[in-house]
């Protein structure tokens, strides 16, 4: 079966893919100039604990070496030890990724619900004041960094109505067992909406133009002329055949996605992934910053394959080569 | 009611230049003198935007921070561009497993969010202007490869380009002199939509203190401090946001109506 | 017996600017009987038959009666026709490559349009289904039916089309130029097959083409258009004896190209109806 062989195809490119990437970031972490040890002990500090530091962390040792046990590890989960704490990189970052992944997928799952109709309409529409207006919106929605979404929707949830609370995160279970559904939700729902905002308003755009490309098919035509009034035909034939350039799009959004999430969680001090890159970085905590990237990065490569692999689910046209 | 966006479009991006230049010669009030007497005023007379946490004028430091975004905007392009733009040709007119290389680099680059690569640039050698220029110049070359690449692609296809290669014109010489021109206006879309993009990373790469230092003033940077004062001068965060919003919807829209504008030739051509 | 399909006056404009494209036009279709519409590109005569079916784009204004069955059928809402499209009328659009949807296996579009206007069980559902795409002559309907349209040929596809058309025994099918895009050898094969099937379920048809042959085939009355009027109304002998406008003499000296002695050139309709200039 060939599609048996794009699937092999697809894993190989991955797999390269995720080699190229973890170089990319060992390179850009350790080859460049400016001495971790020197950073951590500060300027000031004498020349024997430099090296002595330089020796314990293992940077003393030819990059090469470096990496490939940086890389042997990472394929056994040991994502090496914090320079700063000399915990394990893995479980400080193991929780937070629990976090972080609760707000993405939230937000992708949301989103998509959000673009499905307003693109419909803004399709359907599209010569009169309704698609226009469903036009502007999402076209305002897309230039507005997330984290000012997340502001403004602080300013008016948090500070002048008091609904929902100005940041923190709650865990869903916590630490005695007990469940915390109500606190996690309310904790999440304005994050979740500065994410949704922005990646609404871009998927908005694509089902808009692919819901406009079936409107000229003759597929469409046909479907209107068997019964089907205009919503409905371009309901049940428009959606499969938009779904294709909708899920491509989820796929290039997915980076965005995540690293929306970093800030994001920074305005609303979550302690997911994000927020715990960001503090490594101030502490210049090479490790774990090389770690928590190549986690992200994994993550992103992992949905694209996903998103790819999906492309043979939807499109019938692209199962079966024989039947050209 | 197509056209309303392009204009609306170039009249934003004009203010944003035109603050940006301004800035250079003139603010209503100094952007870096801390005024203790003067904090948190609201809007008035005296200062059109009121004033933030350190009695400075809100409206002066947007201005200079356009500065910033413009300066970081127009070298991070400039620089995917000079980056992306030879590969995509080189792909599109090449093909094969050089056209290839190129996709599966471009890629693996694609997982590299600008903002990632620049926290990366950042851990490495120390969060600054710099950092955050080059990180989004490397992120958007993919984008550029691409596009010069569909592009030249389609130029490729075209009567004169055979007639070129049969009278014996280099390659080099049938890249500068027809396929670079033919291309260069679905590129100047891609500028546009880029810098959009450059200028949400720079906000972010500010907002989160991995770009331009403190004292200059940087709009993400602003933001910033502003939420500080979120409970009790809540307004102070409406304005940089907003200045940030207008500047990459004036280039969206730029961009969206350049492409409309281009649609029906490019249909034509192919 | 009153007419199935009665059309008075019928208007057509586009746009903002309202031209006109179908300038009062008047005709009329009995039950059982099969009109021929002849045109060429830009007389009007599929946005005629669009506008029967209630499939125009929504800048388009429809003014005048289209009366099916006695139901006034201009001025009604999407919402309204939807329930007769498929049903009391149907239509077949000529280029069949293109008219099903990718995503989904024949037999469940055809499927669609019975369970649109019928209450029925699957089962019975795709029996019905399976049993008319052998009606149209389909072989191996049952592997049909769970095909994917990529993988049936041109001629196969629209017969399933004239299948999705005839499944609920419309009184009417419209035919917009069915086999202008299909091979030579299998436009024969295609229009036998709309004339028995027609035949079969009783229904009038409305055929719109380009070419007076294929018409001559199939329909008992024609009507020629040009430029959005009817130039001529009659039945098939009628108009291929004694055409009365110039432009039907145009069209009838093309189409009877087997007339002509040899070594005598051949006629173009230029040579009864001179074109206004511009046009």
């Amino acid at each position: 079966m060939n599609s048996g062989r794009t699937v092999a195809v697809r894993l190989l490119v991955f797999a390269a893919s995720l080699f190229v990437a973890s170089i990319a970031i060992f390179l850009v972490v350790n080859a460049l100039p400016g001495d971790v040890a020197t950073a951590i002990l500060g300027f000031g500090a004498d020349p024997a604990s430099i090296a002595d530091l330089r020796a314990r962390l293992g940077l003393d040792r030819p990059l090469l070496v470096r990496y490939f046990a940086w890389a042997g590890n990472m394929l056994t989960g040991n994502l090496g030890r914090s320079y700063l704490t000399s915990e394990s990189v893995t479980a400080l970052v193991a929780p937070r990724i629990g976090v972080t992944a609760w707000l993405v997928v939230i937000s992708m799952l949301i989103a998509p619900l959000v673009a499905l109709p307003l693109g419909m309409l803004a399709a359907m529409k599209r010569r009169s004041w309704q698609g226009a207006t469903a036009s502007t919106v999402s076209q305002i929605g897309l230039s507005i960094p997330a984290f000012y979404a997340g502001i403004l929707l602080v300013i008016v949830f948090a500070v002048t109505l008091r609904w929902l609370p100005a940041n923190g995160y709650t865990e869903l279970v916590d630490a005695t067992g007990r469940w915390r559904p109500v606190s996690f939700v309310q904790h999440l729902v304005l994050p979740v909406l500065s994410l949704v905002i922005v990646q609404s308003s871009v998927l908005t755009r694509y089902v808009r133009s692919a819901f406009i490309e079936v409107l000229s098919e003759d597929y469409f035509r046909t479907a209107r002329a068997v019964g089907w009034t205009r919503w409905r035909a371009l309901w049940r034939h428009g959606v499969r055949n938009a779904a294709i350039s909708v899920v491509t799009v989820i796929g290039l959004q997915l980076a965005t996605l995540l690293v929306g999430a970093i800030v994001v969680e920074q305005v609303f001090r979550i302690p997911g992934l994000g927020t715990a890159l960001l503090s490594a970085v101030a502490n210049r905590d090479l490790i774990v910053v090389q770690g928590i990237v190549m986690v992200l990065v994994f993550a992103v490569l992992v949905i694209n394959l996903l998103t790819d692999l999906s492309y043979l689910l939807i499109d019938p046209r692209l199962r079966g080569r024989d039947a050209r | 009611m197509r056209r309303s966006g392009l204009w609306v479009g170039i009249v934003l991006v004009a203010l944003v230049i035109l603050a940006a230049l301004v800035s250079l010669v003139w603010t209503p009030y100094d952007p870096l003198q801390v005024q203790p007497t003067q904090i948190l005023q609201s809007a008035g007379w005296r200062h059109l935007l009121g004033t933030d946490g350190f009695g400075i004028d809100i409206l002066s430091r947007l201005l200079v921070g356009a500065r910033t975004t413009v300066f970081v905007g127009v070298v991070a392009v400039s620089l995917a561009a000079l980056g992306g733009v030879p590969l995509g040709v080189l792909a599109g007119m090449r093909g094969g497993w050089v056209s290839e290389i190129v996709l599966r680099v471009s890629d693996i680059l694609y997982a590299f969010p600008a903002l990632l690569l620049a926290i990366l640039l950042a851990a490495a050698v120390g969060a600054s202007t710099l950092t955050a220029m080059v990180a989004i110049g490397i992120a958007s070359i993919p984008a550029f490869a691409r596009v010069a690449r569909a592009a030249t692609l389609i130029v490729m296809t075209q009567d004169y380009i055979l007639a070129a290669r049969a009278s014996g014109t280099s390659r080099w010489t049938i890249s500068v002199r027809h396929v670079l021109p033919n291309i260069a206006a679905v590129l100047g879309v891609q500028a546009s939509v880029s810098f959009g993009i450059a200028i949400l990373a720079e906000a972010a790469l500010s907002y989160l203190g991995l770009a331009t230092p403190p004292p200059t003033p940087t709009w993400g940077r602003m933001l910033h401090d502003a939420q500080s004062y979120i409970f009790t001068s809540p307004i102070q965060a409406l304005w940089p946001g907003l200045a940030i919003a207008l500047s990459v919807l004036g280039l969206n829209l730029l961009g969206d109506g350049l492409r409309d504008h281009l649609d029906p030739r490019l249909r034509e051509t192919a | 017996m009153s007419p199935l399909l009665e059309v008075t006056d019928l208007r057509i404009a586009f746009g903002r600017s309202r031209r006109e494209v179908v300038h009062g036009i008047s005709f009329g279709l009995e039950p059982g009987e099969r009109l021929g519409l002849i045109g060429e590109s830009g007389s009007g005569k599929t946005v005629t038959a669009l506008a029967v079916m209630g499939l125009l784009a929504e800048n388009a204004y429809v003014s005048g009666s289209i009366r099916l069955g006695g139901r006034e059928l201009v001025g009604l809402r999407d919402s309204e026709l939807a329930p007769l499209r498929g049903d009391l009328m149907s239509m077949v659009f000529q280029e069949p490559m293109t008219a099903l949807d990718p995503t989904m296996p024949v037999g469940r579009q055809v499927a669609e349009v019975l369970l649109l206007h019928q209450h029925l069980g699957h089962g019975v559902a795709r029996g019905r289904v399976i049993e008319i795409l052998a009606e149209v002559g389909l072989e191996d309907p049952e592997r049909v039916a769970d095909a994917y349209p990529h993988a049936l040929s041109g001629g196969q596809r629209q017969r399933v089309v004239v299948a999705m058309a005839l499944i609920n025994r419309p009184g009417l099918v419209i035919c917009d130029e069915p086999t202008t895009a299909l091979d030579v050898t299998v436009q024969a094969t295609v229009l036998n097959l709309l004339d028995t099937a027609l035949d079969a379920v009783g229904a009038s048809c409305l055929f719109i083409s380009h070419d007076l042959a294929v018409v001559s085939q199939l329909c008992h009355r024609v009507l020629v258009m040009l430029d959005g009027e009817i130039v001529e109304q009659g039945t098939m002998s009628q108009v291929f004896t004694a055409p009365t406008h110039p432009y039907t003499q145009g069209l009838v000296a093309t189409a009877r190209i087997d007339a002509v002695a040899p070594g005598e050139r051949l006629p173009t309709v230029e040579d009864f109806y001179a074109r206004q200039a511009g046009r």
